[in-house]
C-alpha cells in the first residue's frame, strides 16, 4: 500500500517563543525550526510500515514556502521515498492546507494518510480531520496504537476518558499521538542519500485550489505573567500558607 | 442569530465542560440550542434542559451516535447546523475529533480552543503552547468554534428548556467502534476538580503515585501527571496534563517531582495557586509556583498526608 505523510515546518519545541513588540505575530527570525514532533511520529510510523512490508511507497508532503523543503528532506532522511512541496506563503490556514492535501490525495490515491494530531505552533488540531472530511474518508485521531488488517486500520485512540479502539475502512486519515512510537534519528549516510531522493514542487494553481482567507489575525500578545512566589521551608509552613494566606484548603 | 452547542457526555452524565461552553455561547449572545447526540441518553437531555441560557435541547438518540464516531457526528451536526450563526463544542477529545469535519464540509475555518469572546466574530486563543495569545477574527458566515473550558465559568443549572427529538440516523458506514478502556476512579475528574495533585518522572514508578493518591483523597483532589510519567508507564494517558494532554485550572495545583517544561506549564499555568515540590531548586516549575518547597518528595509527601 501507499502512504502519504503530511509534515509541517514549525518552531523547534525547545526554542523560546518571542512575541513581536508591535503585537502583530510571533517573531521567528533566527529561531531554530524543525519538523513538528507529531509529524515526526507520523513519518516514523510510515517508515516502519514500509520496513515491515506492509507499505510499498511512502510520500512526504509539506505546504509552505521553499524553506519547508528542509523538513521534507528530513523526512526523506528518516526513510520516506519521495517528497512533494506545495508552494504557498507562510502560515497557510488549516482549511487551505486540507484542500491542497485533498488534491494530492486525489492524484496519488494513497491507502493511508498519516498526520500529526496537532502542530505545536498553531495548536489547531484540525487539519487531519478536515482532510478526511474533504476526501470523504474516515479518520482515527490521537492514535497511540495502529494495525492494518483486512483492508482496515484498527486504531487505539487516546481520549479524555481513557482509550478507545475503532476500525476504519481504508483509505483513511490517522493522526498521531505522542505514544504511537519513538522516532529514530537520521544517520549521516541517510541524510546524504536523502539529497538525491525526488522532491516535486507544485502550486495551488496547478492543483486547482483557491487560497481563500477565512480568518484574520488581529493581534498576538504575550500571555499574562505569573507573579513569582515564595519559597517555604517545611510542610508545616506550606500548610499554614495554603490555609491562612491562599485559603485554598 | 442562534447558536448550536454540542453537549459533552458519556450517555449517562452530562460533562462539566458543557456548562463552560454554554457560558462562552452566552457571551456571544443569541438563542442557544444544545444538541445531545448519543444513545439511551434521555437522562443527559433532562439535565441539559436545566442549564441556564439554553432555550431548546435537541435530543438525537441513535445507536450510530453512541460512541460519537466523528464520521456520523459530523453528518448530524452538518444537517442541523446550517441555519445557525455559530456551532460550538467543548474542546474535549470528542469535540476536537468531529468539529473540524463539520467546518471543512461547511467550507469554513475552525477557531480552536478559544479562551475569551471579544465579540460575535472575534475570539482569543492561546497558540505556541500558551506562550502567546492570538486575537482572531472569523470572516465566515458560520463560525465553528471549540471552547477551552478553563477560560469560562460554568453556567448555572436553574433553567428550563424544552426538549425536541431529532429523528434522523446518520451512519457514514466507514468506521466502527471496537472497544474502550475507560479509567474508573472515585476521585473527581481532572478537568473539573478544584484541587489537582500531579506527579512527574520524579515519582520513580507507578506504585509511588499512591503517595499522591493518599493526599488527593484527603483533599478531595484529582490526580494528574506529566508526560514523562505517562510515557514511563507509571500512570494511564488520560492523566496527562499539558499542551497535548488535558488543560486544567483548579484553585490549587500541586506539582510533585515535575520539572516544569513549557509543554507541561501550558496545561496548568492558569491555576489559581500553584505549589511545587521538587528536590532541584533550579527546576523551572518554581518560576510559576506561588509556593515552592525544595525537598525530596519521598520525605515530605507522607508528612503532608499525615498533617492534613
Ligand atoms: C510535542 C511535545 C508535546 C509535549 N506535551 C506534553 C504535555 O502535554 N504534558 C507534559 O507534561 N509534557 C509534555 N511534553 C514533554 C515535556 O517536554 C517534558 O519532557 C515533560 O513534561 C517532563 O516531565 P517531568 O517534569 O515529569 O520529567 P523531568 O523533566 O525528568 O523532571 C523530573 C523532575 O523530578 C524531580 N525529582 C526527581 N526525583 C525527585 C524526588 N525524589 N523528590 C523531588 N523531586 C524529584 C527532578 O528534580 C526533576 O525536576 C511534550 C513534549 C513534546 C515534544
Ligand atoms: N503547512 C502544512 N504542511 C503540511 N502538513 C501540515 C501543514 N499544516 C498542518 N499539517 C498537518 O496537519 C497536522 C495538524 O496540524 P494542525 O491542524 O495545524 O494542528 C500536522 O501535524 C501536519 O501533519
Amino acid at each position: 500500500m501507499k502512504i502519504l505523510v503530511a509534515v509541517k515546518r514549525v518552531i523547534d519545541y525547545n526554542a523560546k517563543v518571542r512575541v513581536k513588540t508591535d503585537n502583530t505575530d510571533v517573531d521567528l527570525t533566527n529561531t531554530k525550526m524543525a519538523i513538528n514532533p507529531f509529524c515526526e511520529i507520523a513519518v516514523e510510523e510510515a517508515v516502519r510500515l514500509k520496513e515491515s512490508g506492509t507499505a510499498s511507497e511512502t510520500i512526504a508532503v509539506s505546504v509552505g514556502p521553499k524553506s519547508c523543503q528542509e523538513q521534507i528532506r528530513t523526512a526523506l532522511a528518516l526513510g520516506m521515498d519521495r517528497g512533494i512541496q506545495i508552494e504557498t506563503e507562510d502560515s497557510p490556514e488549516s482549511l487551505s492546507v486540507a484542500k491542497l492535501l485533498a488534491k494530492v490525495v486525489a492524484e496519488e490515491q494513497p491507502d493511508l494518510i498519516i498526520m500529526g494530531k496537532q502542530a505545536i505552533d498553531s495548536d489547531n488540531n484540525q487539519t487531519g480531520q478536515m482532510l478526511a472530511a474533504l476526501s470523504g474518508i474516515p479518520q482515527a485521531t490521537f492514535a497511540s496504537e495502529m494495525k492494518i488488517e483486512d483492508g482496515k486500520a484498527v486504531v487505539t485512540r487516546e481520549v479524555d476518558g481513557g482509550l478507545q479502539t475503532v476500525a476504519i475502512d481504508l483509505p483513511a486519515v490517522v493522526t498521531t499521538d505522542l505514544r504511537l512510537n519513538e522516532p529514530r534519528y537520521a544517520s549521516l549516510p541517510n541524510i546524504m542519500k536523502a539529497k538525491r531522493k525526488p522532491l516535486a514542487v507544485k502550486t495551488p494553481d496547478e492543483l486547482g485550489v483557491e487560497m481563500k482567507q477565512h480568518t484574520k489575525l488581529l493581534k498576538v500578545a504575550p500571555p499574562a505573567e505569573r507573579q513569582a512566589g515564595v519559597m517555604v521551608n517545611s510542610i508545616d509552613e506550606l500548610l499554614e500558607k495554603l490555609q491562612s494566606e491562599a485559603k485554598v484548603i | 442569530m442562534a447558536i448550536l452547542v454540542i453537549a459533552e457526555h458519556d450517555n449517562r452524565t452530562l460533562k462539566g465542560a458543557t456548562l463552560n461552553t454554554i457560558t462562552a455561547a452566552s457571551q456571544i449572545g443569541g438563542d442557544i440550542h444544545l444538541l445531545v447526540a448519543g444513545n439511551n441518553c434521555k437522562g443527559v437531555a433532562a439535565t441539559a434542559a436545566n442549564i441556564a441560557g439554553v432555550s431548546k435541547v435537541l435530543l438525537a438518540e441513535q445507536s450510530t451516535y453512541e460512541h460519537q464516531l466523528a464520521e456520523n457526528m459530523a453528518k448530524l451536526v452538518l444537517e442541523l447546523g446550517k441555519d445557525y450563526s455559530h456551532i460550538i463544542s467543548p474542546a474535549t477529545s470528542a469535540g476536537k475529533n468531529f468539529m473540524p469535519r463539520v467546518a471543512a464540509l461547511l467550507d469554513v475555518a475552525q477557531i480552536s480552543d478559544i479562551t475569551a469572546v471579544i465579540s460575535a466574530d472575534t475570539f482569543e486563543r492561546p497558540i505556541y503552547a500558551g506562550n502567546a495569545v492570538a486575537t482572531v477574527q472569523s470572516l465566515d458566515s458560520i463560525k465553528v468554534i471549540t471552547v477551552r473550558s478553563t477560560g469560562f465559568d460554568p453556567a448555572e443549572e436553574n433553567g428550563s428548556a424544552s426538549i425536541a427529538e431529532i429523528g434522523t440516523a446518520h451512519d457514514a458506514g466507514i468506521s466502527t467502534f471496537v472497544s474502550e478502556e475507560v479509567a474508573e476512579s472515585d476521585r473527581p475528574e481532572l478537568t473539573a476538580a478544584n484541587i489537582v495533585i500531579s506527579g512527574g518522572r520524579g515519582m520513580g514508578n507507578g506504585e509511588n503515585f499512591g503517595l499522591l493518591e493518599n493526599v488527593a483523597d484527603k483533599l478531595g483532589a484529582a490526580v494528574g501527571a506529566s508526560r514523562a510519567a505517562v510515557d514511563a508507564g507509571f500512570v494511564p494517558n488520560d492523566m496527562q496534563v499539558g499542551q497535548t494532554g488535558k488543560i486544567v485550572a483548579p484553585d490549587l495545583y500541586i506539582a510533585v517531582g515535575i520539572s516544569g517544561a513549557i509543554q507541561h506549564l501550558a496545561g496548568m499555568k492558569d491555576s489559581k495557586i500553584i505549589v511545587a515540590i521538587n528536590k532541584d531548586e533550579e527546576a523551572p516549575i518554581f518560576t510559576v509556583a506561588d509556593y515552592g518547597l525544595v525537598a525530596d518528595l519521598f520525605d515530605v509527601m507522607p508528612e503532608l498526608q499525615q498533617k492534613l
